[in-house]
């Protein structure tokens, strides 16, 4: 199949942000994450739990609450005092009220989803109608005399739980007034506490207010006398988050200690209709604080300050061996961070809030399988490009001969022209940015460095004429007429002529460079799209879905190759179908047109399109090379899909030249390295 | 206690205006109902908060009790026994009340129930030290009366009172001036609704509270098998709240209330409320489906036999009553339904009768000619019920006959693996007696229940008896690996290496400790290596650590063992654990040897129990210092576990970062 000299690089030192926040929403099956630095994430959890969506954080919005309302609408608070809204059509900020409460800690939407409840630094509790295009402020509640770190809605709409520091308060929705105070005992272990902080609280329609706090309890109230019923001391530290499946019969609860608990409500005895609350299962999933807990109806969902996305499948709720069966652990975003000059070997490592670029090294030696050979010269960094201001850049990249860097933000644009001179890098930033220019989601630079693509947040596609250290405007493709679906992937073919665009609701367009006119649209499917490319002298699109399938289609006859067609006819290999992170990238051999790479996080594909299909009887992944079998036996064997499993979690993988590889991995170790130490457990003794 | 609960309303009457009945809430229509100076009715609710501008109603007959239950309208039962709807008195207040009770006949007890969607209302009268109940139907509106007959304790009181209901009887369970509960079946269909019945009652529970109690009496049933008594158990003791468990006739649960109690007791929605001291304390009590384990489980030994009402033996497949135990004039329903299917099925079991007749007359060779030939035969359906019934037996006629002590045929028995300690508690008390230490170490072995009471007299015997008639007794040594074997090997170790277990005592700060130590050098090799008792006592010693047992019922019995007896056991133990330390795997060689962790916990309890009297003892001065080496080196091992840890988490890093080559290399990848 071939040798290739693999560039491993591992000193991409990427940590994602805890997570803060998760929401399910039930209708669209979509999970909202928050993450610390205010990034929030949409997953499809129908379409493999693919990333679809994400708005780029900000230093200033640590986002403390998110919650889904009517008609799917996204809604978020934080510690800026702010509401806000997502655009999940054109990936912006729809929206931000300040609520003149303080800081807000929590934020909980009515049962009817037509209301909006926030709660304040300074004690008070709002209420906010939710108007077609905006909220707006109704009234407040009594004020309390502490921060209002929960609400909860009684699934009736009448009244709410609000749980503070020591105690939560009942309110009465109709009124506005609290009801009962309901105080939380601050002992914990015998000892008392400075203060309780009641985390979360989860208000069930049979009026039962369920509490977590800081004193490691779940506690059980009844919201009509305002008394403790049962008490359930869980964790030595703090139980930071619950979530209630919608039936009420079954909740989650997470602890600072990483443990999650699940609590079911059974029969007392079997066959008996009184039914009580019990801890069932124990979770440990995580190493730090799971800061927040979510219940779909067939999994538990778990985020923190790990940074993992857990997704716990309750078995008994699974009835088919599915995607859906087995434990997900997110950990990386499912989409490039990193880009390439292929010409003068560069790779331009994304960050929050810079970018940095490095030059692989190289080496004059040879080996066999596996070696690693010595290095001539080690890997440089050559640049370290730090933003303005407060807002995460959205995407960057890197031009194919190494000449031009651009990245966005949300509200401005970056072009640089890059000059070498032996040893020494010169930058200069290309000024006088047009205004449609100011929010790209994605940026592509032509093959020769001669065209810039951009995809920009109001769905328009813009082609920009780089020559020397200036640009020109040429075109912008206008999305079809009463859509606003941002594009989120571009792909544009060697020869500078095909540009293929593919938004977030599966859809991908072909328009054509030379003529500027739409060429094509794929036939639409139901997954989205994770990666594309288009194989240079073919014109062939590749496309790869969340559901892992990969598809063929040819551009300049409008239709799938035949391969594609075969492909699909036989179906992909079971083990192929069951991974579980999407392919972030594809590419092509430059002499070898039968082959495809792809990548996702856990393994490196080549597919020779020459060679037969794996059917479910052949092994997929053989890691062993072949003994001394007989030349017949291995042709026999040989497949299409010739996988390595040696580079993970993998972020990037691509082909330098003809025989020379560059993988960039992320050891999870490295990033646990980087995050604060996790609450010590004693293993032995007393 | 709910002092950190709050009450949800308050309200009061005027100055001068008494309350005279309880208030109850009609739960139809969420309002409360008082009655205040025997004829006035207030009735409010929640939004309502001057008691005094509520609606009221002045009646023309003095209120008893207002009676309210979910589901139907409240009843309002009068001094004189008439019975009204709540709605229909309102309607016309001032109607005239009959007369049911005659003169002189007071009112004591009331309870409303609803029997098949129909109200119920039943209500006790005395007059001159007679009771008499009413039972009123409202679907028919027939009022029944009844003449409660005292039995032959014609004198006492009836001091509380207490009923349940199932499908065809209200059952009143009285709980009498003499410390008894009695229960009364009152048929709620009358047969004949016109003659004054009379009905009898049964003794139900012995002595569960003591008879001249001066306050706070009061019973109640939590469900079919269980009641709570609220009273002090003996004259002198505290008040205390019990549940009962009727069907087992065993106390299920018991708990002191130190500050007095009013003989006040309600049940409602699975809490028990009740007044303690000046605060209304609440416990949480759920009933539990009445079983035996569940109620052999709580059984409180050196009880009063009395309370024993049951047959011991109950084979559950075949009942059979052992002619044991309560059976003169019983009318327990219970009993009785026992005895019918007892007199059907006697004709059916001759070879234990045999065998029965054969142990209360025939020589001890004889009776174990015959229990022989009974474990010979096939086990038949009653086999339980025969072994324990022969057990009893026998050890009725060892009680009355000093000189008879059939000792193998008890061994054969016990071996058979049917019996336990509960079924025939005598065996071990005798045994005891006897000082049979073959038969107590067999007990030990077989018999899941042991009480510590018992197990600790077998303790105490197993320390005292002499080494001499040790040797004539045949126990069981497969507990006992033969020590004086290796002693002979490992005499030569240091008993620093023995103890090492992971850490070096020279680091020991305990440097004087060492150094008396270091004194007798010899001396305390000798005593570390050999063992301190011999191999039968070792033996007996083993079946007491193996014996199942509850740390705080075997402390306070730990306590009378004389502090000679306690330091050699110490010193048993000790040399279990030193022998336990000598291996890799922590564990004594021989078939069945203690562990470890039994030893330990041994050695926890008998310091536990008896530290002060052990630490005043000169020679076992040495010892103590032993076993504080001991636990002290626990806790080094521990600490160095938690330093290798540490290490071996550097260890691993290292490891990964030998695995992860740097941040940058190049490598060589051949897809095949």
């Amino acid at each position: 199949m071939g040798e290739f000299k693999v560039h491993r690089v591992r000193f991409f030192n990427y940590v994602p942000s805890g997570i803060r926040c998760v929401a399910y929403n039930n209708q669209s099956n979509r999970l909202a994450v928050s993450r610390t630095d205010g990034t929030v994430e949409v997953y499809n959890l129908s379409a493999n739990y693919f990333q679809e969506k994400f708005f780029p954080g900000h230093e200033s919005r640590a986002t403390e609450a998110l919650c889904w309302a009517e008609g799917q609408r996204l809604f978020s608070a934080g510690l800026n005092g702010e509401i806000m809204e997502y655009d999940l059509q054109a990936l912006n900020i729809k929206y931000a009220v300040d609520v003149f409460g303080g800081p807000i800690w929590s934020m909980a939407v009515s049962p009817s989803g037509s209301q909006l409840l926030v709660g304040c630094e300074d004690g008070s509790v709002k209420l906010f109608q939710i108007t077609p295009d905006k909220i707006q402020f109704e009234r407040n509640f009594d004020r309390q005399k502490s921060r209002i770190l929960s609400l909860s809605w009684h699934p009736s709409g009448t009244h709410v739980a609000a749980g503070s520091i020591d105690y939560i308060s009942v309110f009465d929705v109709k009124s506005g007034s609290a009801i009962h105070k309901m105080i939380v005992d601050r002992q914990h272990m015998g000892v008392s506490k400075r203060k309780c902080i009641v985390w979360g609280v989860a208000f069930l329609s049979d009026g039962t207010v369920i509490s977590v706090d800081s004193a490691g309890k779940v506690q059980f109230w009844d919201s009509a006398t305002g008394t403790l019923v049962k008490s359930h001391l869980i964790a030595n530290a703090d139980v930071q988050s619950i979530a209630v499946a919608e039936q009420e019969d079954s909740f989650v609860v997470g602890t600072a200690e990483g443990t999650v608990f699940h609590f079911q409500l059974v029969p007392v005895t079997s066959n008996s209709s009184e039914k009580q609350w019990v801890r069932t299962k124990p979770f440990q999933h995580h190493t730090h604080d799971v800061r927040t807990v979510a219940h779909s109806p067939t999994a538990l969902i778990s985020g923190g300050t790990d940074t993992h996305l857990v997704i716990r499948p309750l078995m008994e709720k699974v009835e088919v061996k599915n995607y859906d069966a087995a434990l997900r652990k997110i950990t990386f975003p499912h989409r490039r961070l990193i880009s390439c000059s292929k010409k003068r070997q560069l790779l331009l490592f994304q960050f929050a809030h810079h970018l940095e670029l490095w030059r692989l090294g190289s080496t004059v030696a040879t080996g066999k399988n596996g070696d690693t050979l010595p290095l001539s010269k080690n890997a440089d960094h050559l640049l370290h490009l730090k933003t303005k201001g407060p807002e995460n850049i959205i995407c960057s990249c890197i031009s194919l001969c190494g000449s031009w860097i651009a990245y966005s933000t949300v509200s401005r644009f970056f072009l640089y022209r890059l000059n070498y001179e032996h040893d020494n890098i010169s930058l200069k930033r290309v000024s006088k940015m047009p205004p449609f220019l100011r929010c790209a989601l994605q940026i592509l630079f032509s093959e020769d460095s001669t065209k810039l693509f951009v995809a920009s947040n109001q769905g328009a596609l813009h082609i920009v004429q780089l020559s020397g250290g200036s640009f020109k405007h040429l075109h912008a493709f206008q999305p079809q007429s009463g859509t606003v679906e941002a594009m989120c992937l571009l792909a544009v073919s060697s020869d500078g002529n095909w540009l293929a665009a593919s938004g977030t609701s599966a859809g991908v367009h072909v328009y054509n460079v030379k003529q500027l006119k739409l060429h094509c649209t794929v036939p639409a499917y139901n997954f989205p799209v994770t990666a594309m490319a288009i194989a240079p002298n073919t014109n062939n699109l590749v496309i790869a879905h969340s559901d892992q399938q990969v598809f063929e289609y040819s551009i300049p006859d409008k239709q799938y190759t035949d391969w594609s067609r075969t492909v699909q006819k036989q179906g992909f290999h079971h083990l192929w179908l069951q991974r579980d992170t999407p392919i972030t990238h594809i590419s092509f051999h430059p002499k070898r047109p039968m082959h495809i790479l792809l990548h996702d996080a856990y393994m490196f594909c080549i597919i020779d399109k020459s060679l037969p299909l794996p059917n479910d009887k052949t092994l997929l992944y053989n890691p062993f090379p072949p003994t001394n079998e007989s030349d017949v036996v291995r042709r026999r064997t040989a497949h299409a899909f010739k996988i390595s499993k040696i580079y993970k979690p993998l972020l990037f993988m691509d082909l330098l030249d003809e025989r020379t590889l560059v993988a960039v991995e992320r050891p999870l170790d490295d990033i646990i390295a980087q995050l604060p130490p996790p609450i010590k457990k004693k293993k032995f003794g007393t | 206690m709910v002092s950190d609960q709050k009450p949800l309303g308050s309200w009061s009457v005027k100055q001068g205006q008494i309350i005279t009945c309880p208030a109850v809430c009609n739960f139809q229509t969420r309002e409360y109902i008082v009655v205040h100076d025997n004829k006035v009715l207030r009735i409010w609710n929640n939004e309502d908060v001057n008691l005094d501008k509520v609606f009221k109603a002045t009646l023309s007959a003095e209120v008893y009790r207002i009676l309210s239950v979910q589901g139907t309208e409240p009843l309002v039962l009068f001094k004189e026994g008439a019975v009204r709807g709540l709605e229909a008195l309102l309607a016309d207040p001032q109607q005239k009340i009959e007369t049911v009770i005659s003169d002189e006949e007071v009112i004591k007890w009331t309870k409303f129930f609803i029997v098949f969607r129909h109200p119920v209302l039943i209500f006790i009268t005395e007059k001159h030290g007679n009771y008499f109940a009413y039972v009123q139907m409202f679907n028919s509106r027939i009022l029944t009366k009844y003449t409660l007959l005292l039995g032959q304790d014609e004198n006492s009181v009836i001091e509380s009172f207490t009923a349940s209901v199932d499908r065809k009887f209200i059952s009143l369970m009285s709980l009498s001036s003499d410390g008894c509960i009695y229960e009364t079946l009152i048929p709620i269909r009358p047969t004949d609704p016109e003659k004054n019945q009379t009905l009898v009652r049964s003794l139900l529970l012995k002595a569960v509270v003591s008879g001249n109690t001066r306050n706070g009496v009061a019973l109640t049933a939590l469900d079919q098998d269980h009641i709570a008594v609220l009273g002090s158990p003996q004259a002198a003791s505290k008040e205390c709240l019990s549940v009962w468990n009727i069907k087992f006739q065993t106390l299920q649960t018991s708990k002191e209330l130190p500050q007095g109690t009013s003989g006040q007791l309600w049940y409602y929605g699975e809490n028990l409320f009740m007044l303690h001291g000046k605060s209304l304390t609440v416990i949480p009590y759920k009933c539990e489906v009445s079983s035996l384990a569940g109620a052999l489980g709580k059984l409180k030994h050196g009880q009063d036999p009395g309370t024993h009402v049951m047959p011991r033996f109950v084979n559950w497949e075949t009942p059979q009553g052992c002619g044991l135990g309560f059976q003169n004039s019983e009318q327990s329903r219970r009993i009785l339904r026992r005895r019918k299917i007892e007199v059907s099925l006697q004709p059916e079991v001759p070879p234990s009768k045999q065998l029965l007749s054969t142990i209360m007359e025939d020589s001890e060779k004889h009776i174990e000619v015959e229990v022989r030939k009974f474990l010979a035969l096939k086990q038949t359906p009653d086999f339980h019920t025969v072994i324990g019934d022969t057990v009893t037996g026998l050890l009725e006629r060892c009680k009355a006959e000093p000189s008879f002590y059939p000792r193998n045929c008890l061994m054969q028995l016990i071996q058979t693996h049917v019996l336990s300690y509960s079924l025939c508690p005598d065996l071990m008390e005798i045994a005891l007696i006897k000082k049979d230490v073959q038969l107590l170490q067999l007990c030990l072995q077989q018999f899941p229940d042991i009480p510590e009471s018992v197990t600790c007299a077998c303790l105490k015997i197993f320390l005292s008896i002499g080494d001499d008639s040790l040797q004539e007794t045949d126990v069981s040594m497969e507990s006992v690996f033969d020590y004086s074997n290796s002693v002979h090997d490992e005499k030569m170790e240091e008993q620093t290496e023995i103890l090492q277990n992971g850490f070096s005592p020279e680091e020991d700060k305990c440097s004087n400790c060492d150094q008396e130590l270091n004194k007798k050098p010899q001396d305390e090799t000798k005593e570390s290596t050999s063992c301190p008792v011999v191999p039968k006592r070792a033996a007996l010693l083993n079946a007491i650590l193996h014996s199942a047992y509850s740390e705080t019922f075997l402390l306070p019995h730990l306590k009378d063992i004389p502090a000679q007896h306690i330091t050699l056991f110490l010193k048993y133990l000790y040399f279990l654990y030193l022998k336990c330390s000598e291996n890799a795997t922590m564990t004594l060689p021989g078939i069945h040897p203690p562990t470890l962790n039994q030893i330990m916990d041994w050695i926890c309890l008998l310091l536990d129990a008896n530290f002060t009297v052990v630490v005043m003892m000169p020679e076992a001065k040495r010892l103590l210092i032993n076993l504080y080496k001991l636990v002290k080196s626990q806790i080094s091992v521990y600490s160095e576990l938690n330093k290798i840890e540490v290490s071996f988490r550097e260890l691993q890093k290292l490891n990964q970062e030998k695995n992860n080559r740097g941040l940058y290399s190049i490598e060589v990848l051949e897809l095949f």
